[in-house]
């Protein structure tokens, strides 16, 4: 899947400082943003070898940061909002299809997740949200070897 | 003489091409060891080979000539008379014409020329002949790698051995080499091709000689080898590598003045090149050629060298300038390399081209706008980071100038030093003049804080530069110098400056005003040669300063360690430089005020500050170190007096105690010398516990005061010699004998001797048993012991009371006596066998109320069937027991280190007491259900601390039996222990009903912990079913957390062992389901995030042993996802993937 030149020039966002977390040995850990961040930006950076138009990180293309996350543990739900660099990004299925698959391995099967595009950051805002929150299509999407492939190298590749 | 048959049958074998490479290497061993051992001349050889060496056929007669060749490399040592080695060398001479069969020529050659002179060399004539038919003969560029190789060795080895000879040869010989080495490309071959050129060009060293013509030829062949690009795939040549092959053409470049027209312009050339690498090549390139070429041929380039350097030291990338304490000595190397590279190149152009090189750097257009800037800017932190860089790269051009000499350091305070005066607004004095009071508010406003670093620059240049060279200090006719009269004239006001940069600015003060403050007081406080250029007054001003800082500014933390830093520097600058005249006021400001703050109360800086400022003071030099100990001993003296009753002199012994044993003592064990102040220090101690009645042992802080003082004495003691030790011995059993009435040995002879009402002791007592404990653990073994044989009696009483330490002494005992009585020997002095019988057969052991059993038996039968012992007692004795089995355990240890076999007797009690509590329940169940409870626990207490007592045998002790304590210690003393005792445990378990078995678990988890984990993996077959049981029955006490964690770890161990992985993976599926049920532990996150771990690691074992278990194991892994803890979900996502993806 090549990318071609279709974002030439995309808009940098400064890299975030990261607080380092202090790590508390008797309390219990909750469910954070920041948790699910740091496991998706695993994702992000991988998807970003694969684009080598763009020599930045998605964090500073700011396709998701801290804030797009919401958690809610006690009724277990995830909610992603993540931003496509371009109102035509081809990628953005791909990127929501990792996103999803990613927590799914990461988290009990009881979190709800939920994956959205934000409101006007792509042209077919509606079907892509649609297709990435539907379970049979999603299920499907797996199944085609193409696609499955090509999630599962952005996922693991980084382990050989 | 070898068979003429046996020989060609040897030559043949080598020659024939078809066979083998390791037939024709025998082969060749063969000849060569014929020849080595007489049996075989050279000259019949030759005759056997004729037919070979003058065959027509191309193949036959290279092989020929290379078996005679390598036959030559075999005989390095022989020796060879002159005419045989004139007629191989004319031979082999006459074959590098033969293209066909050249190695063999090349090997014989090289061979030759390689001779020792001890052994018959080859003549300068025959030399010159090999010269001529190289240089005639030879096409080099169109060999093999190899044979190139040949031919450059050959070449070098003949300007190294026969320079003269080769030299005769003039341009011939200068051309052939050209031409050889044009266009070479392998990294073997350049590095002899640049070295060849080094000989070469020193072999001519006439301006107008024969190389003078061609060194802008040569030039060029070695010129576009610069800068080196080296991208050598890995692998293949590892042994050379980029710095090897820079290095070597560095020399190259270097090795003639006549190089320098072409060398010089290309080499700043390649300095603005964007390529670091390159540019640090040029730099050090240009260092070497500096220093090579000589000052008249450098003069012309100075101008354009400078205009160079200035640009790469302006431009480098620099980091921030750091303000910790750290950094306050050497502020001025910079991390970056190109830069510390382009300084040394400077200071050495300084130093070859003074005059010229100081009017640039003093007529420097850049310098002197950096020099107007920085007046425009107040405080450090206004100045943009541009500037900053700049005035950086200013600070340190100006400080490598000052450095280089005497001259330059003259001219660059003419020039500068009074600009940066005028910038401060300081004005010269008199040396002993004090600035009026005005003029110090006067500077406190207008600091320039741009203006005090380039002083600090300048200044610490300069002192750098009168410290490393001592004459100047002697010779009195530097009082003309200028730097001197200038920093005379203005070191009192400028002292005012950098206090001011500090004190006066203190509603916004920032890291660097205060570092530049302190560095700056530092930096003249430091000056060498007595008060010569820095008055007293100035130096005893900086010194109150501060101390006062020290002692008053606690609140400034950057400041207060800034200051205590400098305070450390000044004392080891006056230790190093034996700086008589400065000494004494260091001592009466610095070190008076220091000590002081061991015991005044009144002054508010917490305790743990005085103590970092008593101990880093001290140990920056062997005198303070002996004044600051004596102050901390006072202290220490007078608080113990009044620890009774006083809570907080209570703490602060304790603290200064602290201090003595963790920072004093190592320091004085590392310098020598300061034996005695130890010893009077424990004497001393001694004298204060004997004098002193009141001590008790009851209330916490009187006994973290004990420990803090168990703790000092036993590591003073530890370090002093025998003979020392032997006083301090005899000092304290003195004070003991007149302290403790000796348990007279008719009592040990009692049937009954009731220690629990014994306890009769005062607080007293146990101050002076536990010290004099301290001081048994930390003896030499050769050290005199009085009165053994009490002392045993003593301490096993002691131990009863729970004294652990009189435990550790009693162990250390036993680790250090003598196996074997020596000569003079008195009645009280013992072996160690009579020791061990003292303590085995001691009746202190019967302390059951119902006496049913006792030790002795117990011993005495230790073979036998049907123990009772020690442990089997109940009711109100099981706190003896304890402590009686904790005592146990420290004899066992010290029985154990040095590879006693009483040990065994001493395990095997242990051992009793593991199995005796399942009787006893058996024979208790009669009694009431509530009373068997109650003795159950106390059972279950018992056989808990004789599993720990495995732990203690095991471990390393911090506290005593240690390196430290001069332990005897024998070599792999845990192995063996761990070989015996392990079947004995196996065995045990299978005996034992399952509450029992719990504890001999346990024991056996402290054994196997402790065990290196080699020993545990060569017997891994055997150990892991004991190690999984023990982990699923200890998995159910948290008691037991730490034992499973140092269990797992082990097991981590025996996974990542390829030969633990083979045992592991035939109980593959017992393991699986212990690990899945750790996962869900829940008394420690660390046992859950490491049983995923080593699940992890168990799904990388043979597929078809774990594939049965992947379903199990991801069921088991989404539980835990939803761990309380972030760290064992991370684990737990890992391990699910690596699970899922075994598929």
């Amino acid at each position: 899947m090549t990318l071609g030149l279709i974002n030439a020039n995309p808009v940098v966002h400064a890299k975030k400082e990261r607080v380092a977390r202090t790590e508390d040995p008797h309390g219990d850990d909750a469910v954070d943003p920041l948790e699910i961040y740091d496991i998706l930006l695993l994702i992000l950076i991988l998807l970003d070898i694969r684009d080598p138009e763009h020599p930045y990180s998605l964090e500073q293309l700011s396709v998701l940061s801290e804030e797009s996350i919401t958690v809610d543990e006690k009724l277990g739900r995830i909610l992603i909002t993540f931003t496509p660099t371009i109102q035509h990004c081809s990628m953005a299925t791909v990127i929501g299809l990792c996103l999803r698959v990613k927590l799914k391995e990461c988290f009990p099967p009881h979190f709800k997740v939920d994956i959205k595009v934000a409101p006007g950051s792509h042209a077919d805002e509606e079907s892509v949200n649609k297709l990435l929150n539907d379970k049979e299509r999603v299920a499907a999407a797996l199944e085609n070897p193409n696609l499955r492939q090509l999630v599962d190298e952005c996922l693991y590749s980084n382990e050989l | 003489m070898a068979e003429p048959s046996q020989l060609s049958q040897y030559i043949e074998s080598f020659v024939d091409s078809s066979h083998s490479p390791g037939q024709q290497a025998a082969s060749l061993e063969a000849i060569a060891s014929l020849l080595k051992n007489n049996q075989l001349t050279i000259e019949t050889l030759v005759r056997e080979m004729e037919g070979y060496l003058t065959t027509v056929d191309n193949v036959i007669r290279s092989r020929g000539i290379l078996l005679l060749g390598e036959v030559l490399v075999h005989l390095a040592s022989k020796p060879l008379d002159d005419a045989t080695v004139h007629s191989l060398i004319a031979f082999f001479t006459d074959r590098l014409a033969d293209w066909r069969a050249l190695r063999g020529a090349l090997v014989g050659c090289l061979a030759l020329m390689r001779r020792k002179s001890s052994g018959g060399m080859v003549s300068g004539t025959d030399a010159k002949a090999v010269a001529e038919s190289y240089l005639q003969n030879l096409q080099v560029q169109s060999l093999g790698q190899y044979d190139r190789k040949l031919c450059f060795e050959l070449m070098e080895c003949l300007l190294e051995r026969y320079p003269n000879v080769v030299a005769s040869l003039g341009e011939t010989l200068i051309c052939g080499i050209c031409e050889s080495v044009d266009g070479e490309k392998d990294p073997h071959c350049l590095m002899l091709t640049f070295h060849i050129i080094e000989v070469l060009s020193r072999l001519f060293p006439d301006p107008s000689g024969a190389l003078a013509d061609v060194a802008d030829g040569l030039f060029e062949i070695l010129g576009c080898y610069f800068p080196i690009h080296f991208t050598h795939p890995k692998g293949e040549d590892v042994n050379i590598k980029r710095d090897d092959l820079a290095r070597a053409l560095m020399l190259a470049f270097s090795s003639t003045p006549l190089f320098e027209p072409y060398a010089i312009p290309l080499l700043l050339d390649k300095l603005s090149s964007s390529l670091p690498s390159a540019k640090l090549d040029s730099l050090r390139y240009l260092s070497d050629c500096t220093v090579k070429y000589g000052v008249d041929r450098i003069e012309k380039h100075v101008e354009a060298i400078w205009s160079s350097l200035k640009e790469v030291i302006f431009t480098s990338p620099e980091s921030d300038l750091s303000f910790t304490s750290e950094s306050l000595e050497g502020l001025d190397i910079p991390k970056n390399g190109i830069a510390a590279e382009a300084l040394s190149l400077l200071q050495k152009l300084i130093v070859q081209n003074t005059k010229l090189s100081l009017d640039l750097i003093v007529g420097d257009e850049d310098i002197n706008t950096i020099f107007n800037m920085i007046s425009s800017y107040k405080n450090y932190h206004e100045i943009p980071s541009e500037i900053k860089q700049r005035l950086h790269a200013v600070g340190r051009i100006l400080s490598t100038t000052a450095k280089a000499s005497q001259v330059s350091c003259n001219r660059v305070f003419e020039c500068f030093f009074g600009r940066l005066m005028d910038i401060l607004r300081l004005s010269a004095r008199n040396s002993s003049g004090q600035p009026d009071s005005d003029e110090s508010i006067l500077i406190s406003k207008i600091c320039n804080h741009g203006a005090l670093y380039l002083s600090i620059q300048l200044l610490s240049a300069c002192r750098d530069l009168i410290a490393s060279s001592e004459t100047i200090l002697a010779a009195s006719s530097h009082t003309e110098e200028t730097w001197k009269s200038l920093l005379q004239s203005f070191s009192p006001s400028l002292t005012m400056a950098f206090c001011s940069a500090f004190i006066c600015s203190s509603e916004d003060t920032h890291d660097a005003d205060m570092y530049f403050g302190v560095k700056g007081l530092l930096v003249l406080a430091t000056f060498p040669g007595g008060y010569l250029l820095i008055s007293k007054t100035v130096f005893e001003k900086i010194l109150v300063t501060f101390v006062s800082i020290v002692i008053m500014d606690h609140g400034k933390i950057l400041l207060w360690k800034l200051a205590l830093k400098a305070l450390m520097q000044i004392g080891s600058f006056i230790e190093r430089y034996h700086d008589l005249e400065k000494e004494p006021s260091y001592m009466g400001i610095v070190i008076e005020k220091i000590v002081s703050l061991a015991s005044a109360g009144d002054i508010s800086i917490p305790f743990p500050l005085r103590l970092e400022a008593l101990s880093d003071i001290g140990t920056s030099g062997r005198s303070y170190m002996l004044k600051v100990v004596q102050g901390l001993e006072d202290a220490i003296y007078a608080n113990l007096n009044e620890v009774h009753g006083s809570t907080n002199s209570a703490e602060i012994v304790t603290h200064l105690l602290r201090c003595y044993s963790d920072k004093m003592i190592p320091w004085m064990r590392c310098a020598k010398g300061f034996e005695e102040v130890l010893l009077q220090f424990a004497i001393n101690i001694w004298n204060q516990i004997e004098s002193s009645m009141v001590f008790s042992a009851s209330q916490t802080n009187e006994r973290g005061v004990l420990d803090a003082l168990i703790k000092t004495m036993k590591l003073a003691v530890a370090s002093y010699s025998e003979e020392k030790q032997t006083i301090i011995v005899q000092r304290s059993y003195n004070i003991l004998l007149s302290t403790i009435s000796f348990p007279s040995e008719e009592l040990f002879q009692q049937e009954r001797f009731q220690t629990a009402e014994v306890d009769n002791s005062s607080g007293r007592d146990e101050w002076v048993l536990s010290l004099f404990a301290a001081v048994i653990i930390a003896v030499h073994p050769q050290t005199h012991i009085p009165n053994t044989r009490a002392i045993i009696s003593l301490f096993m009483t002691t131990l009863l009371k729970g004294n652990v330490a009189a435990a550790q002494a009693l162990g250390s005992m036993v680790n250090k006596l003598d196996l074997k009585s020596t000569g003079g020997q008195t009645s009280s002095d013992c072996t160690l066998e009579e020791a061990i019988d003292i303590i085995l057969k001691s009746s202190l052991w019967i302390f059951q109320k119902n006496n049913s059993s006792n030790i002795q038996a117990k011993i005495t039968s230790v073979h036998d069937t049907g123990l009772n012992n020690l442990c089997n007692g109940v009711g109100s004795c099981t706190s003896l027991q304890i402590h009686a089995i904790v005592g146990f355990a420290w004899i066992g240890k010290g029985l154990l280190m040095r590879g006693h076999e009483k040990v065994k007797d001493m395990t095997m009690i242990f051992l009793q007491c593991l199995q005796s509590s399942g009787r006893a329940n058996v024979s208790n169940q009669e009694k009431g259900v509530s009373e068997n409870n109650y003795e159950l626990d106390l059972h279950h207490s018992v056989m808990k601390s004789a599993a720990d007592a495995f732990q203690i045998l095991m471990g390393d002790s911090e506290q005593c039996l240690n390196r430290e304590f001069h332990a005897v210690i024998r070599p792999l003393y845990k192995q063996r222990f761990f070989s015996t005792i392990m079947p004995l445990l196996q065995s045990l378990v299978m005996k034992l009903e399952p509450l029992s078995r719990r504890f001999v678990f346990r024991a056996s988890a402290h054994i196997i912990i402790d065990t290196p984990l080699v020993v545990v993996l060569s017997d891994s077959k055997k150990i892991i079913p004991m190690l999984l049981d023990g982990l699923s029955a200890l998995s159910n006490d948290v008691a037991d957390k730490d034992v499973i964690y140092g269990l797992l770890l082990v097991f981590t161990g025996i996974l990542m062992d390829k030969n633990g992985q083979e045992a592991v993976s035939d109980s593959a599926h017992t393991i699986v389901n212990c690990l899945i049920d750790l996962i869900q532990y829940p008394h420690m996150m660390l046992v859950r995030e490491t049983a995923l771990q080593c699940l992890v690691a168990v799904s990388r074992l043979s597929h078809a042993r774990i594939y049965p278990m992947r379903t199990q194991v991801l069921r088991a892994v989404v539980k835990a996802l939803e761990d309380p803890k972030r760290a064992v979900r991370r684990e737990a996502v890992r391990c699910r993937q690596a699970w899922a993806s075994i598929a």
